[in-house]
């Protein structure tokens, strides 16, 4: 089970961060990824693999400003 | 032309917050990516409060249909927004510190750009160059403070924008959801709310505190 933005989330079986965000229809280069407090870097999501008590905070940005 | 020097102007600064928190204030180093609806108001407030270091950022100029929400004046349509602000600053207090980059932050420049910032403030207006700025400052600079928005147009309720601490030193302001539609844009009191918080959310840091 992991953590995102609060929530638990149960994984049925091990996804990297990239596939995760793809399934929940994240706009890959309008968020920030924040991985058990720390930045992940975009360049990791393809290759970091989440695992059982992982915290991420995944921020979306809308647009305006 | 009313002119006072800068003895007159701390004096009067010390008197309205306190020597002491004037004193921090004045050290302040401030970065504000952004010069527009957001950038612009939170750069008066922090010039009004005399936050001793401003680095103002942005590559456009000034359009007509900015002035809704923008802290400029029809004077200035056409000016670069870097050389509008830094002017209107300096009749607030023109003994601060207040350097400028007309340019467009990037992936390959945002190092050299911010590596002397305490603490940067996000208002930019694509949601695309929002995660690269963030995205960059969490990985390059974990220490220093970033304090971003996301979320302010429309009249929606005042009630909703709302300042997050993400992680240790990462700060949200605004509603996070709300984007510009038709007939619910960028218009000036709900981003002045959002605007206001970022300032607040720096000024608090600038003071020594940590939680919104």
């Amino acid at each position: 089970m992991i953590t995102v933005n609060g929530q638990d989330v149960i994984l049925n079986q091990p996804i990297t961060v990239a596939e995760y965000l793809r399934q929940h229809q994240y706009q890959i280069n309008r968020i920030a990824v924040e991985m058990n407090g720390a930045i992940l870097p975009k360049s990791q999501y393809t290759s970091v693999i989440l695992k059982d008590g992982d915290k991420l905070e995944v921020v979306s940005f809308v647009g305006g400003g | 032309m009313n002119s006072f020097t800068k003895e007159q102007i701390y004096n009067a600064l010390n008197e309205r917050h306190s020597p002491e928190t004037q004193a921090l204030l004045s050290q302040g180093n401030v970065a504000v990516a952004g010069l527009g609806g957001l950038g612009s108001n939170i750069a008066y407030a922090l010039a009004r409060i005399g936050v001793g270091h401003l680095h103002l950022i942005d590559f456009d100029v000034v359009d007509l249909t900015n002035l809704n929400r923008q802290q400029y004046f029809m004077e200035h349509v056409g000016m670069y927004k870097t050389d509008a602000l830094k002017s209107l600053l300096l009749k607030i207090n023109p003994y601060l510190d207040i350097r400028t980059d007309c340019i467009q932050v990037t992936q390959d420049n945002l190092q050299e750009l911010f590596q002397n910032d305490a603490i940067i403030c996000e208002a930019f207006d694509h949601p695309e160059a929002k995660a690269i700025l963030v995205n960059g400052i969490l990985e390059h600079f974990p220490d220093k403070r970033l304090v971003a928005a996301s979320g302010m147009a429309g009249y929606e309720s005042s009630n909703s924008i709302h300042t997050r601490r993400i992680t240790r030193n990462f700060y949200l302001c605004g509603d996070e959801t709300t984007e510009s539609t038709y007939g619910r844009g960028l218009m000036a009191p709900r981003v002045a709310i959002c605007a206001s918080h970022q300032a607040n959310m720096i000024t608090r840091l600038i003071l020594g505190e940590e939680e919104p």
